[in-house]
């Protein structure tokens, strides 16, 4: 270490250096695993943390009136970002409820037309994890492949409808590669086939445009806190007309939010998932605009900086903010110790129990190894461009140290065929 | 997760990085892991014919911050130690030393197996017979 001791006897190191204008470390950079919470909708929520606490199903005083009122104006805040009516809104306790409200309801309350589910492979896990123990109870689940861009192909799905298939499952984007679905020709397809279309839009609502209409979705999943809302809040919205999309309950109680959740309403936390779909919708264009900028940026700057770097995911239908980078021949988790003032993601699972990469990444096809390498850059609202240089900088820093630490880098360099190698597994 | 002090000692000045001559018959190479696991570890050690003390120890890692760690720490242990000593490495020692948690013990492991496999490449080459018979696994 260059530490150095000053006259005064403080030891000075080498980090102590200023830091450009515009950085506060930690810098958060993994706006897809949540967002901050906007300052704008926390002023918003605050009067329902205090004063206007009513419960919105208190039909008889003013107290319940203000608080459905408040209730009421969340849900054409959230209809209107996504081109639906308030009526076909339902609020839930998040995406993962959500999904699992869309799909059991659906199945369940389908049952008689048919037992088939289709979705895809590189689905989160709240629709994944719902539609094996859907199978367990007699279904018939489809997981259809992506390409190695990580993008369906329509064909595969229109192979994969029969006459017993009731639902069509498949995210709006990807909440590791970014990647954008070719929603509208899904919900097309689905439509013209009669198969009711589910899509699980946390990481879309507010990035992009999303349109229920436009984008024949029968069913929609969103969430508060991936848009700088309160975490604890989402919603389902369910198609009223052409077709009229009918869902079993999967909580029972008072009948609240037409008979579909029952459970008294989370408020404060309605009104800020409100507010947070107002503000995304205001600023949508702007935002993603600038977003992309920075994105591309970024991407330039490593793979002007660094060899053997790998974009994961098609670049062309792609979440503004994601950016999904391999450095091959350095392990993630490595790779995020040297940068341990910046918080992003890692498609490498070190530290988990299996020690296998993410399972998106091996969707691709891509090798275990490559996908170990990968980080996930998930740029937000708050993010500058000063934070991004700053992260830039640093990664092409540690990615260079770590790559003098790599022998397979060392062997790369010197022709050696890796996969020629017989590796012994342990 | 948070590492121990000496792992991130080890990540941010990590000893003996390097590469010896593989073909030279006084050095022996071992290299484990598979890239899709997430570790490779490749240990080399120079081994004094007279005195079969090694006199050298290079690394490189392919791995998490704890991989590192582990064989950073090896190639520094088995310096100045005589093949049998350095047989007696075992992967407790290296988790002890590092504290490391149970999901990172499979770093020391390849640790281990990585000094082993570099000693037993020196032996090859310079064909001494194994000394300490190592345990039959039935296959």
């Amino acid at each position: 270490m260059s530490n150095e001791i000053s006259s005064t006897g403080v030891v000075v190191s080498e980090s102590s250096t200023p830091l450009p204008a515009g950085v506060t470390l930690p810098i958060y950079m993994d706006n897809h695993a949540t967002t901050p919470l906007d300052p704008r909708v926390l002023d918003a929520m605050m009067p329902y943390f205090g004063k206007v606490f009513g419960n919105a199903a208190s039909r008889n005083h003013s107290f319940g009136w203000e608080a459905e009122q408040a209730v009421e104006k969340a849900r054409e805040q959230i209809a209107k970002l996504i081109g639906a009516t308030s009526k076909e809104i339902i609020f839930t306790s998040g995406a993962t409820e959500s999904n699992n409200l869309a799909i059991k309801g659906i199945a369940e309350m389908y049952r008689e037309r048919g037992n088939h589910i289709i979705t895809q492979v590189t689905e989160h896990k709240a629709v994944l994890d719902t539609c094996k123990k859907l199978e367990k109870q007699g279904y018939r689940v489809t997981y259809l492949p992506v390409q190695a861009d990580g993008l369906i192909d329509i064909e595969d799905l229109k192979k994969a409808i029969d006459d017993k298939t009731i639902l069509v499952s498949i995210m709006y984007a990807n909440n590791e590669i970014g990647v954008v679905q070719p929603i509208r020709e899904i919900g097309a397809l689905c439509h013209e086939k009669g198969v009711l279309f589910h899509t699980d839009a946390v990481q879309a609502v507010g990035k992009i445009p999303v349109d229920v209409q436009k984008d024949n979705i029968d069913v929609l999943s969103l969430s508060g806190h991936k848009i700088y809302g309160p975490k604890g809040v989402g919603a389902l919205y369910v198609r009223r007309r052409n077709p009229r999309v009918q869902i079993s309950e999967q909580i029972n109680g008072g009948g609240h939010e037409r008979g579909m959740r029952s459970g008294t309403l989370n408020v404060p936390g309605i009104v800020g998932l409100g507010k947070a779909c107002e503000i995304a919708g205001q600023e949508m264009e702007a935002e993603a605009k600038r977003e992309t900028e920075l994105r591309d940026y970024l991407k330039a700057k490593f793979e002007k900086a660094l060899d053997y770097v790998h974009v994961n995911g098609n670049m062309d239908h792609h979440l503004p903010g994601n950016l999904n980078m391999s450095f091959v021949y350095v392990e993630g988790e490595s790779l995020l110790m040297g940068i341990n003032d910046v918080a992003v993601s890692s498609g490498s699972a070190c530290t988990s129990a299996t020690l296998e990469p993410s399972y998106v990444l091996k969707a691709l096809g891509l090798g275990d190894d490559v996908a170990h390498s990968s980080i996930r850059f998930g740029l937000g609202r708050f993010n500058t461009k000063a934070e991004v240089d700053y992260v830039s900088d640093k990664i092409i820093d540690v990615v260079s140290k770590l790559r003098e630490l790599s022998p397979l880098y060392e062997m790369v360099k010197e022709g050696i065929d890796l996969t020629k190698i017989e590796w012994a597994a342990h | 997760m948070a590492y121990s002090d000496k792992v991130v000692d080890h990540y941010n000045n990590p000893r003996n990085v390097g590469t010896l001559d593989k073909s030279a018959s006084e050095v022996g190479t071992g290299l484990v892991g598979a890239p899709e696991c997430g570790d490779v570890m490749r240990l080399q050690i120079r081994v004094n014919p007279e005195t079969n003390v090694i006199e050298d120890a290079k690394f490189k890692t392919f791995g998490c911050g704890s991989a590192i760690a582990s064989s950073s720490l090896a190639t520094e242990w088995v310096k100045g130690k005589t093949i049998d000593e350095a047989l007696a490495i075992s992967n407790t020692d290296i988790v002890k030393e590092l504290a490391l948690p149970p999901v990172k013990i499979h770093c020391s492991v390849l640790a281990e197996d990585a000094i082993r496999a570099a000693i037993g490449d020196w032996k090859k080459k310079n064909s001494v017979a194994e000394t300490t018979p190592v345990a039959v696994a039935a296959h």
